[in-house]
This record gives C-alpha cells, sequence and structure tokens, in this order.
C-alpha cells in the first residue's frame, strides 16, 4: 500500500476518533477548515497560542487557590476567560469542566474549585498531547510529498 | 436588536468571489484581549475579504478614533484589561462613532449580554464567531451601505 495514502488513512483516523471521544467538536473542523496554502500553519499557530493561554491561566487560578483568603472572582476571571478560548479552539472538555469550575467559583467552594483544577490541567495535557500527535501526523504526510485530507 | 447567534436561513446564496469583491472596501477592528482570539476572527474576516486591524483592549481601540481611523465594523470583546468592551462601546458612541459595533462575548447571562447591548452595541453574540454570524453582519453592513448611496 502506497505510504502516503497510510498516513492519510491514519491521518484521517486519528482526527475522527478525537471528535468521536469528545475530545474535539466542530469548531477544530471550522479552523482547519480556515487554513489554506497562504497560511499553512495557522492551525498549529492557533493551537500554539491556546496552550500558552491555558499555562498562563492555569497558574493564575492556582496561585490564587493557594492564598490564605481566596478571591473567587479573581479565580472565576480566569475561568471565564479559559472557557472562551477553549469553546473557540474546540478543547469541548476543557470547556465543559470550565462550566463545572465557575459553579464552584460561584459557591465560593475552594475544595471543588482544587478538584475542577486537577481536571482542567488534566484535560489540557491530554488535548496538548493528542494535538501534538495529529500535527506530527500532518507533517509526515506534507514531508512525503502527500496533502492532508480535508475532514467533513 | 438580535441576541445570540444569527440564523443563516435567511442569506442569500453569493458565489465565493462575490463576496469578496463586495466586502473589498470595508473595515473592520477586532478588539480583544486574547492573541488566540484575534488571530482567529482575523483569519475569518480575511477570508471574507475583509480588511482588519486588531486592538488588545478598549483603550487602544478609542485611542485609534481619536487618531483619526475608521472603521466600518467593530467587533468588541467585552472582559478586557485597562478598559472593558462596555466602557470602550461607550466612549465611541459619546465620541459620535455610527460604527457597526457588534459585542462578541462569552458572557453566560442574559442580563449581563443586556446590559453589554445598552453601552451601545448594534448586536452581540456569543464566541466563538462563526462564518454564519460575519456572512449575517456583512449582510447588514451592505444593505446599510446601499441605503446611504
Amino acid at each position: 500500500m502506497d505510504v502516503v495514502n497510510q498516513m492519510q488513512r491514519q491521518f484521517v483516523d486519528y482526527s475522527t476518533s478525537l471528535h468521536r471521544e469528545g475530545i474535539l467538536d466542530d469548531q477544530f473542523t471550522q479552523l482547519q477548515k480556515l487554513q489554506d496554502e497562504n497560511s499553512p500553519d495557522f492551525v498549529v499557530e492557533v493551537a500554539s497560542l491556546f496552550f500558552e493561554d491555558c499555562e498562563k491561566l492555569i497558574n493564575n487560578m492556582a496561585r490564587a487557590l493557594e492564598q490564605q483568603g481566596v478571591d473567587f472572582k479573581q479565580v472565576d476571571a480566569s475561568v471565564h476567560q479559559l472557557k472562551g478560548s477553549s469553546s473557540s479552539i474546540g478543547a469541548v472538555q476543557v470547556k465543559n469542566v470550565c462550566i463545572a469550575f465557575r459553579s464552584f467559583c460561584e459557591a465560593q467552594n475552594r475544595e471543588g474549585c482544587l478538584r475542577c483544577l486537577q481536571q482542567v490541567t488534566h484535560e489540557y495535557s491530554l488535548l496538548k498531547n493528542k494535538l501534538q500527535t495529529l500535527f506530527r501526523l500532518e507533517q509526515q504526510i506534507l514531508a512525503a510529498g502527500g496533502s492532508i485530507p480535508v475532514i467533513e | 436588536m438580535v441576541l445570540g447567534k444569527a440564523s443563516s436561513s435567511s442569506l442569500s446564496m453569493k458565489s465565493d468571489e462575490d463576496v469578496v469583491n463586495n466586502n473589498n472596501n470595508l473595515r473592520v477592528l477586532v478588539v480583544d484581549d486574547s492573541p488566540m482570539i484575534r488571530k482567529l476572527h482575523d483569519m475569518y474576516l480575511k477570508k471574507f475579504g475583509l480588511e482588519v486591524q486588531v486592538a488588545e483592549n478598549g483603550k487602544n481601540a478609542v485611542e485609534l478614533f481619536r487618531f483619526g481611523a475608521s472603521f466600518d465594523l467593530i467587533l468588541m470583546d467585552k472582559e478586557m484589561p485597562v478598559m472593558d468592551g462596555a466602557e470602550a462601546t461607550k466612549e465611541l458612541r459619546a465620541m459620535g462613532v455610527k460604527s457597526m459595533i457588534v459585542g462578541v462575548t462569552s458572557l453566560d447571562s442574559p442580563y449581563e449580554k443586556q446590559v453589554f447591548m445598552e453601552a451601545g452595541l448594534n448586536y452581540c453574540f456569543n464566541k466563538p464567531l462563526i462564518a454564519d454570524n460575519i456572512s449575517f453582519l456583512l449582510q447588514e453592513l451592505n444593505k446599510n451601505n446601499n441605503d446611504k448611496n
């Protein structure tokens, strides 16, 4: 079997699995559709900005939750921002944790917030690994002279 | 006034080229403190043939207008440091800015969205902005421009 075809098949299967597992939603597909020959690295660039955002916001939340007197409004502001970013890239599981997280902020429940922080950190790490794998598969296809299949 | 995502069912079917050609002279300002959102909206808008400028917060947006810049459409985030979207919208309207100002926000409560609308927005959409929202806004913009001519 042609090596490029095999890689393309692998890419499609992997991409489909990310949607099936509920890690990414249609918003991510919309981003992929925006990418073209004038901006061939658009999705990777958006993802990198998202990862930077996540790390900064998760650090902010952790610091705020460590304080003696937790400023729940401050925690909530960071969660709110993360919710916005994650829904814009299609990171549905990160977004869902943020929704629960906001409820705990509103209830000023520190334990609940700490659990959500752990969960959001986990979901973010999982997503980052999966996306990096996806991007690696793309690079392999391009290096072998193939084109990235369009996933509908 | 419209809250939430616009329906695309009433949009006329135009070829991609027609849409881009119609939009070639429309200027858009994207105001958002997130580099990721700025990049995303910039890309969406360029696909529609629009000229895009970005600003990091409400204060920068207001200053652009004070220095004589003009835009047909402003996409305004709500939560921003230095000056938020509602404050910036109020200032722009007080300055006499008549451009279409559209809130783009991840605010959950209808009450918060209504408060943002009352600052002087024409429309308010939830993040993330999607192609249908932009199509709708461009139709409205082109309609306004045709009415003026």
